[in-house]
């Protein structure tokens, strides 16, 4: 089951620039929450904060509290710990090129040190299938390599990974944007059934996805978040001018 | 977007002139001639070294122990032994320090302190070689107090490891940051990311760099001169001297002897037809 | 940004408007014939719908196309809603302008009859909500909207009136029924312009504010005070 998470004052820096300006968002247990916003607005700097993806980069650095569902993600549990419990796909499908579908779907587990054979098969099936890739490659989880599949395949592929860890929040940085029509069809469909048992944080550009897939949308501009409401009220009447501006495509 | 409209509905792409034709072709032809000047060289060395050589390959040159002075015959199958053991000993050592190196500059070296490692290890690179033999020798053979194959690895190894960690370095480079950042994703630590999956994605690069260390180093002569020293006997014992196929070719090119020159040549055109195997390989 | 589609908005806005325009002239030239007994402003009425409903055509289909090819959002998305609204009652509009000349056509083959009922009254004020209505929404002020639909009641109050008034008069004296029953009808058409205004008005406070006060749901007043807040913050 999927849990909220609590966003309070989260600042974020790159050095001595800051990225993110006092941010504060409740994001609702099993629902897909939307953040949209303009190239550099920092909805990805955010997204990578809940996760603590943002202190890969070298000297960033974050203030401020987020807490998922309990605990808390800055103070007590170690980066590794956490990012278990928080799924993370990215905007170019990252299938692990020299492992198989079996053994890409298995990475999370097997390299945390998972080692029941059978347990692991129920789970890589499991999570194909919620990923609505399991038929298309079920004859060939062990003879194909992660990178061989088709765009959209991967995508779903890096998703079935994500998910084979069992995590709590599934965030998704633009997951559609490298993909054609169709396969962003599928992954739209495929998030719809997710929100059931994860709490799924999407950032798109595309604000017709945000509005098609979420119940919430944010909007960021230069590092603040301007409005977080209902989508449908994000576009049909917006409460911010700068909101509205954005959303008819005035700028951006 | 006028233009597109008012100009005729056909319209043909004049051929090109004979004059840009001809020039084409001429620089081509200088290209190819360029490539065939600098090849040229390369198998002449070869062809020659065979033709010298291929004559003295028997069995008896590839079984037999050297022979006294003046006697005919005998063979260099010590060398070879000699070689292989020095070779394995250099590479037990090198490869795990090239192959750490370039992982410690590929992931963690991205500041001063590997921009000094890197610094370092260009010059060692540039280093001659009989230098680092007589390094090696300071630092195991006046301590053993007698030469051995072991110094001779030590030599070696230090020559190794420098490219190992360039090309080490570079492969793990190019192995794109969104593959380690699934992994962070996945809540995989740092090093287990390194050595399961960065690692993973790279050894084909790997192993061609250790390949052509390895190809460099099995033709050195000069470290091996005050270290392996060399060994008219069978030696397996990595503590004593130990002869080598280019000590060997050495010794016996520098002799007074035709019949030891001629064991030379042989020698020399194994030494080639092992190295180009190698490479090919890498 | 998006300069095609700005001027596409901007066309369907002056297609509203000039239709909207003929519409009211319609609406102001029946009325005229009614009280100078003019034929020729008749004849004019009904010359001139068909203009009218060619210009719902035009606008209905302009609005389609915005709405298919460029996803209009927010209040852009209001105001093509309240478009094609308010074309469907600019054009009624002008339907009743119609009847109204055809009752006029009518009366004016029967001799003159005093009439205690002041249908230029009602004519003024019907036609005065048709032009401040279009004005709410030339303007896009939601106040100019809601002050149209106050009106209403006025004019509602009016109908019931004349509705009485006649119905005694043809008891009263049967021979001018037939003029009574013309003045009924052409009550009742103006009412039914009145309202027409009222739905314009309706539509404009729904593009401007995104509150739906149809059916008197809220007054545009209370719609407005959250959106003031927030503008306000």
């Amino acid at each position: 089951m999927g849990v909220g998470i609590q966003v309070e004052r989260l600042n974020a820096f790159y050095g001595k620039t800051q990225a993110l300006f006092d941010i504060n968002i409740t994001v609702q247990a099993n629902h897909a929450t939307a953040l949209i916003g303009p190239s550099g607005c920092g909805k990805s700097t955010f997204i990578r904060c809940l996760n603590r993806m943002h202190e890969t980069i070298p000297e960033a650095r974050v203030e401020g509290a987020v807490r998922i569902g309990e605990f808390s993600v800055y103070n007590g549990t170690s980066a590794t710990q956490l990012r278990r419990r928080v799924g993370m796909v990215f905007q170019k499908p990252n299938p692990f090129p020299t492992m198989s579908i079996y053994d890409n779907v298995a990475a999370g587990l097997k390299l945390n040190g998972f080692g029941n054979r059978k347990k692991l098969d129920e789970i890589v099936e499991k999570s194909l299938r919620s990923s609505a890739l399991f038929e298309e490659v079920k004859d060939a989880l062990h003879k194909k390599s992660g990178a061989s599949l088709s765009g959209g395949q991967q995508q779903r592929l890096c998703i079935a990974r994500a998910l084979a860890v069992q995590p709590e929040v599934l965030l998704m940085d633009e997951p559609c944007s490298a993909l054609d029509p169709i396969s962003t069809g599928k992954i739209e469909e495929l998030i719809f059934q997710l929100k059931e048992q994860y709490t799924i944080v999407i950032v798109t550009h595309n604000m017709q996805q945000a509005a098609r897939v979420a119940e919430f949308t944010g909007f960021f501009l230069l590092g603040k978040m301007i409005e977080f409401d209902k989508t449908e009220k994000i576009f049909t009447n917006p409460s911010d001018k700068r909101t509205e501006d954005y959303v008819t495509g005035r700028f951006g | 977007m006028a233009d597109a409209m008012t100009t005729p509905a056909i319209t043909t792409i004049p051929p090109i002139s004979w004059g840009r034709r001809a020039m084409d072709h001429l620089m081509t032809g200088v290209a190819v001639l360029t490539v065939v000047l600098v090849l040229l060289p390369l198998f002449a060395i070869f062809a020659y070294l065979v033709y010298k050589g291929i004559g003295s390959i028997n069995i008896a040159f590839l079984t037999q122990l050297p022979k006294p002075v003046g006697e005919p015959g005998g063979g260099m199958a010590n060398a070879i032994i000699g070689s292989g053991v020095i070779l394995a000993i250099a590479s037990l050592m090198g490869v795990p320090l090239g192959i750490g190196a370039g992982v410690f500059l590929s992931e963690y070296g991205r500041n001063r302190y590997g921009d000094a490692v890197r610094f370092v290890s260009d010059v060692l690179n540039g280093v001659p070689s009989i230098v680092i033999g007589i390094v090696a020798y300071g630092l195991v053979v006046i301590r053993q107090k007698h030469f051995s194959a072991l110094a001779g690895g030590v030599a070696l190894a230090i020559m190794m490891v420098p490219t190992i960690a360039r090309t080490t370095e570079q492969m793990l480079l190019l192995v794109p940051q969104a593959i380690r950042e699934a992994a962070f994703g996945l809540g995989v630590s740092r090093w287990r990311t390194t050595l399961s999956i960065t690692l993973r994605t790279a050894t084909s690069g790997i192993i061609t760099g250790v390949m052509l260390a390895f190809a460099r180093v099995a033709g050195e002569t000069a470290p091996l001169l005050f270290t392996a020293f060399g060994n008219q006997y069978w030696n397996l014992d990595p503590n004593q001297p130990t002869s080598a196929l280019s000590l060997q070719i050495y010794t016996y090119a520098l002799s007074p002897f035709d019949d030891w020159h001629r064991q030379a040549w042989a020698g020399s055109a194994v030494r080639i037809v092992v190295r180009r195997g190698t490479l090919a390989g890498a | 940004m998006r300069t095609r589609f700005q001027q596409q908005m901007e066309e369907l806005r002056e297609k509203l408007l000039r239709m909207g325009g003929m519409a009211e002239l319609a609406v102001d030239r029946a009325c005229q014939a009614y009280t100078e007994r003019d034929l020729h402003l008749c004849q004019l009425v009904l010359e001139n719908e068909s203009l009218i409903n060619a210009a719902e055509r035009e606008i209905d289909e302009m609005a389609f196309d915005i709405l298919a090819t460029q996803q209009p959002a927010a209040v852009d998305l209001r105001f093509i809603l309240a478009v094609t609204k308010i074309n469907a009652d600019l054009e009624r509009v002008g339907d009743q302008a119609v009847n109204i000349a055809e009752r006029v056509m009518d009366m004016i083959e029967l001799p003159t009859v005093e009439l205690p009922v002041d249908i230029a009254r009602m004519a003024t004020a019907a036609s005065a909500m048709v032009r401040r209505a279009l004005e709410s929404f030339v303007e896009g002020k939601a106040e100019l909207a809601q002050a149209v639909l106050e009106m209403d009641h006025v004019v509602d109050r009016m109908r019931d009136e004349a509705f009485i008034v006649l119905v005694r008069s043809m008891n009263e004296q049967p021979q001018s029924t037939q003029q009574a029953l013309d003045a009924l009808l052409v009550a009742r058409n103006l009412e039914r312009v009145a309202d027409h205004a009222t739905n314009i008005s309706e539509d404009v406070i729904f593009w401007v504010l995104g509150a739906d006060v149809r059916h008197h749901a809220q007054t545009a007043a209370a719609a407005a005070q959250p959106a003031q807040d927030a503008r306000d913050q």
